[in-house]
């Protein structure tokens, strides 16, 4: 009985250690169904934002952006258009800068500042100041994006379609379909899907 | 009259000569960009058949920071090695709209060696996993390969050391 109930122990330890490990091996963003953690970030009208913000969202666009990236550049209009189809059906567009301004003196909160009225950006766009957002996510490029919905859990996560570069030849609207997916109860189909885009800018 | 005639016949056919080996000069020059989609890209990158040749795969873009500031090393790297039998493929993912304003004089200015191919080919979700199943689809990234094996990272790198490191093991292969 008392071999037992050391072996259980013991079996539990290594259990414990085996789950931590493949934790710490799978780089530690989010995968589809994990709930994603909240942050308050500075938006670029000076006040801070956070998910816990939004009384009765629907559910949470978090888009990893920038200013400089071309493949950004490309679908800043696009996401003029979702904040403007989707926040008044609850859900909300959060853009967030992560990269480093001292490696990326464009992607600095001033030029954020710019960039957001050059472009009348209807949505907040917001500073990853200390760059300790963007690991959680496990966002790698922008642009990245994160679908989560009202718990928020991610439910999706990649490209908003699949031509980043021409939006006049989008055949599949990705985000778009898991968001109507998503209201109808059901899973988004693809979960996960790819795109190229530039790295998250970090000081070497 | 018919001297003037001549003349100017002479100036300008002369004239004309000049500036035909001067554009047959820029030709020359010109680097040479193959813009083909992933499915014709793919014979060329490290081709199983082909035991003989390491393969170093670049992805990068003109407009894409930590790509430029690699490329040098990659450049003393292929100088270094072809010779060893290391071959450098480039692949660029600028817009195909740039190909001439902004590719083809990026490669003439850094005197590119290397077989450069733009990627014109928006399906990215497709062939991002096939280049490697690990690839999130940020630039730039690398694949070290030859006669079947490979190693891919998604990284810059920071010297040529660090790229002769990876290059070793395949060339002694």
């Amino acid at each position: 009985m008392k071999n037992t109930t050391l072996s259980f122990i013991l079996f539990s330890i290594m259990f414990l250690f085996a789950g931590i490990q493949l934790h710490a091996s799978d780089g530690g963003g989010l995968k589809i169904g994990d709930v994603a953690p909240d942050f308050s970030l500075k938006n670029i009208d000076g006040n801070y934002v956070s998910m816990s913000d939004y009384e009765d969202a629907a559910g949470f666009i978090i888009i990893f952006s920038c200013n400089h990236c071309p493949f950004v550049v490309a679908v800043e209009d696009r996401m003029i258009a979702l904040h403007e189809r989707y926040a008044p059906m609850g859900w909300h567009l959060i853009a967030i800068n992560p990269n480093d301004p001292t490696v990326v003196p464009d992607d600095s909160f001033e030029k954020m500042i710019e960039r957001a009225q050059e472009k009348n950006f209807p949505f907040p766009y917001v500073k990853d100041v200390g760059q300790k957002v963007f690991p959680q996510y496990g966002a790698t490029r922008t642009p990245h994006v994160f679908l989560l919905d009202s718990d928020k859990v991610v439910r999706y996560i990649g490209a908003i379609d699949d031509n980043t570069r021409d939006e006049s030849a989008v055949q599949e609207k990705w985000l778009e379909n898991a968001i109507a997916r998503i209201m109808r109860g059901m899973d988004p189909d693809p979960l996960e899907t790819r795109a190229i885009g530039c790295t998250i800018k970090v000081q070497e | 009259m018919k001297t003037i005639i001549f003349l100017l016949l002479f100036f300008t056919s002369g004239h004309l000569l000049g500036l035909d080996s001067i554009t047959d000069k820029l030709k020359i020059e010109e680097p040479e960009v193959k813009v083909v989609n992933f499915d014709q890209l793919s014979p060329y990158l490290c081709p199983d058949s082909d035991s003989e040749t390491t393969y170093i795969v670049n992805f990068f873009a003109t407009w894409c920071k930590p790509c430029v500031d690699e490329l040098p090393y990659f450049l003393e790297l292929h100088k270094n090695y072809r010779e060893e039998g290391l071959h450098f493929i480039l692949i660029s993912l600028d817009f195909p709209q740039h190909l001439e304003s902004r590719l083809k004089p990026f490669l003439t200015e850094n005197s590119v060696t290397a077989e450069v191919f733009l990627l014109d080919d928006p399906a990215a979700n497709d062939w991002i996993p096939k280049v490697d199943e690990s690839w999130s689809g940020a630039i730039p990234a690398t694949i070290v390969c030859r006669g079947g094996k490979s190693s891919f990272y998604e990284k810059t790198f920071h010297s040529t050391d660090e790229l002769i490191e990876l290059i070793q093991p395949y060339l002694n292969q």
